[in-house]
């Protein structure tokens, strides 16, 4: 098979089993449309680790046009796949977790009735992640972003029979168009400053036009900082950085293989992948760059806060899904784009396997999201817990420095850390505050991470003690939950049609193999994608590796540990501990004390609960203010002027003339006859009239 | 003695034309009576066609006299059939009840 073929297949299957699950699903069945679309991604799975194997070993590198797209002037866009490392890489990724997602749901998502709609979705969503990673120009690239969007969308949305779950989807497409509005224009921006669209005509232009700009109120800016930025805003929306982060809880609602698969894997790296793309680009956008180190450092650390004070287990993987995000952006901006990669790489296996697993426990306790309704659930299910096990050391970037072994989190998480500090070294400010929350996150990560293993599966069992129906031991646990904003109706427990059916003691029970086989494999990722790629992606081999899909200008910020003070080296793994001890203490050896805490409802506590307060600061700044607008021009502008002058007035005016002239009518039938002779009178006399004139 | 010449036939539709129109207005109790009125005032426009024919030697206006009696006549069916639905619908036949068109 030639390259174009298999890459073209591999783009092209999900897409091909989309269309035969979402249209003829009722037609031929559940368990055929499971098995084509599951079938044809592991084949794209399979075809894409050899192209990704070509790529990095037998160099292929080409842009392979299918199609022209738009043909406007200047404007060119062409349906294509760009094969390089960049999108190499991502299309294992996004291939990879999506087999095995799609595996894991014919477990999960047994008992929905709608499994061919589902898996169409998941089918439809890898499509367009993969026409956005192979794009080989921005309107492709905005194809495959809108796409994702789309199918992100429908998936949150799928068990749309409830409430919260359609409020969340909108939620979530509403905040993106905000992402992509700035994304519009920054590919206008582009368009405008080097004249196309496409990547490889644009790169080769940056320096050239890096000092095209304006200079406004005294103050010099930049055409390239300006499209960097406002791409940035785009990435900020798809990735859930800080202001446009809101989404990504609420993202929640969906299925939890679609946790995995979009909002912790594939789709919310989508924005950080962008970013790397357009090294050359963001390489002379030195404002843009300092925009996306702060934003990615912030939200690292807000996320990470935030994670610490919630209850609901997805949640707590979203929020550190979040968090690593903004890990991923901060050593994009600091100029680690290797680094920011392998990030997203690795992170892909340690958080895929965690959302999985904990829709494994989600699974056990029959639907139970609720962390303060487990315990001790490790005797019951002992391969859940193992594989969450490796997930948070992976997480967490358990590893030895200078002995260089450790967990996928470790090579990574710690490369971005010692490029921050390598960046504040080269004269970065912005480099030394990333650094030290980055340090500093880390810390949190650790707590939170295993607040969640011990909340989860050490403790007292609090399952064991409700009597009769798990769900009304639930209720009572959520009576003091205070949640007020109503878009945080948190659902703890998902839909699925027959949740309701058990009745008497709730018994956790293991999942099936075909919802282990994933995590397994996934957890063979977390431990050995670190140290088997390390050297390749952020090491000695690195430069082969990228080729020319990187753009580095000036030094190299990815640093080798020996040339690092001791401190810095150690620091991450230090904090890890103490954050590890620390979760031990509240959630262990002081079992209880965590849920004081909370009972507590101190200001901290409760800030951290409220994540910020940032719904409620956009409920009554932005959607109240559109809601104003809303109303302004709903009763205002359509209500009152158009429909008032138009259809409602000329009706009106109608029926009164109607009325006023109606009363003319005396309804008597001699009235008529007179009126009919005095007409007649009158013609006949006028008539006569002129006769006579005429005689004479 | 005079004898009867065209100005005493040219009177009598006058008169019989003047009662029809009276008794359309005035009448404000009976459709039949309007029936009848307009009856009156076709034969009073009877009476001075056949009286012009008869005066000018001219046979033309006999003959229209013929046509307004048929349609006269065809009128009356049908003025007096609408009058019995409108009995039957309503109950009677006064005039003055009959407003429904009244604006």
């Amino acid at each position: 098979m030639n390259p174009q073929l298999i890459v073209t297949t591999v783009v092209f299957a999900p897409l091909l089993g989309a269309f035969v699950a979402g249209l003829f699903g009722r037609r031929i069945g559940d368990v055929a449309s499971m098995s084509v679309t599951t079938g044809l991604l592991f084949l794209a799975c399979a075809l894409a680790w050899i192209t990704f194997f070509n790529t990095v070993n037998g160099g292929w590198r080409f842009t392979y046009e299918i199609a022209r797209f738009i043909d406007v002037g200047a404007f060119k866009s062409a349906w294509s796949v760009r094969i390089d490392s960049m999108s190499a890489v991502m299309l294992i990724v996004v291939t990879t977790v999506s087999a095995l997602v799609h595996l894991y749901s014919w477990g999960y998502m047994a008992d929905d009735d709608s499994k061919p709609r589902f898996f169409a979705y998941l089918s439809l969503f890898t499509f367009a992640m993969l026409a956005l990673v192979t794009a080989a120009d921005f309107m492709q690239l905005f194809f495959g972003w809108e796409g994702v969007g789309l199918a992100s969308y429908l998936l949150i949305g799928f068990w749309f029979k409830k409430p919260a779950p359609p409020a969340a989807a909108i939620k979530a497409f509403v905040v993106n168009r905000v992402g992509d509005f700035g994304f519009a224009l920054g590919i206008m921006t582009t368009f405008w400053v080097f004249g196309t669209i496409k990547f490889a005509e644009i790169f080769p232009q940056v320096a050239a036009h890096a000092h095209q700009g304006w200079e406004f109120a005294g103050h010099q800016f930049y055409a390239v900082d300006l499209a960097c930025a406002l791409l940035f805003v785009g990435a900020m929306g798809k990735s859930a950085q800080f202001f446009l982060h809101t989404w990504l809880p609420d993202a929640m609602e969906g299925p939890t293989p679609v946790s995995a698969l979009i909002h912790a894997a594939t789709m919310v790296t989508a924005g950080v992948y962008m970013v790397c793309l357009l090294s050359p680009m963001f390489e002379y956008a030195p404002v843009a760059k300092t925009i996306v180190t702060v934003i990615g450092a912030v939200t690292a650390l807000f996320a990470a806060t935030v994670g610490l004070a919630q209850n609901d287990i997805k949640r707590v993987i979203a929020y550190s899904t979040c968090s690593q995000l903004g890990y991923m952006f901060f050593a994009a901006g600091v100029g680690a784009y290797q680094a920011s990669m392998f990030h997203l790489f690795t992170h892909a296996f340690f958080k895929g396997l965690l959302f999985l697993s904990a829709g494994s426990v989600i699974n056990a306790m029959h639907h139970e999201q609720d962390m303060r309704a487990m315990g001790g659930l490790w005797k019951k299910i002992p391969v859940t817990y193992a594989v969450m096990l490796i997930g948070t050391i992976a997480i967490t970037g358990v590893g030895i420095p200078y002995l260089d072994w450790g967990f996928a989190g470790f090579y990574s998480k710690d490369a971005i850390i010692d490029a921050a500090d390598s960046a504040f070294n080269h004269g970065s400010g912005v480099g030394g505050f990333a650094f030290i929350i980055g340090i500093l996150a880390a810390g949190l990560t650790s707590f939170y991470s295993w607040r969640l293993i011990f909340m989860t599966f050490h403790g007292t069992p609090k399952w064991a003690h409700a009597d009769g129906h798990g769900h009304e031991a639930h209720a009572n646990t959520v009576a003091h939950d205070d949640h007020a904003s109503a878009a945080q109706i948190e659902s703890h427990d998902e839909p699925l049609d027959d949740h309701d059916a058990h009745h008497g003691p709730l018994d956790p029970h293991e999942s099936p193999p075909v919802m282990l086989i994933p995590l397994l494999v996934l957890a063979l990722g977390a431990i050995a994608a670190g140290f088997t790629f390390a050297p390749e992606f952020i090491g000695s081999d690195r430069n082969n590796f990228w080729g020319s899909a990187i753009f580095d200008r000036g030094p190299s910020m990815l640093a080798d540990p020996d040339s690092l003070p001791a401190l810095v080296v150690w620091a991450p793994l230090i904090v890890t501990l103490i954050g590890f001890a620390a979760a031990w203490w509240v959630y262990i050896a002081k079992e209880g004390m965590g849920a004081r805490i909370a009972a507590r409802k101190g200001p901290i506590w409760s800030f951290l609960y409220n994540k910020w307060y940032f719904d409620e600061l956009y409920d009554a700044t932005f959607v109240r203010l559109t809601k104003w607008l809303g109303d302004l021009f709903w009763k205002g502008g359509d209500q009152k002027i158009i429909d008032g002058l138009g259809p409602d007035g000329v009706s009106e005016v109608s029926y009164a003339v109607g009325r006023r002239t109606g009363l003319f009518q005396s309804g008597y039938v001699y009235h008529y006859a007179f009126v009919m002779l005095v007409g007649v009178v009158a013609l006949l006399s006028y008539a006569l009239i002129q006769f006579s004139k005429g005689a004479h | 003695m005079t004898s009867i010449g065209l100005a005493h036939y040219l009177a009598v539709a006058a008169i019989l034309f003047t009662i029809g129109v009276f008794g359309i207005f005035v009448n404000r109790k009976n459709v039949i009576v309007i029936l009848m009125s307009i009856e009156l005032i076709l034969l009073a426009v009877n009476i001075n066609l056949v009286a012009f024919s008869a005066y000018l030697h001219e046979v033309t206006g006999q003959i229209f006299a013929m046509i307004v009696l048929t349609v006269a006549a065809a009128e009356a069916a049908v003025g007096l059939a609408i009058l019995v639905t409108f009995f039957r619908n309503r109950g009677d036949i006064a005039v003055d009840d009959a407003s429904v068109m009244k604006g």
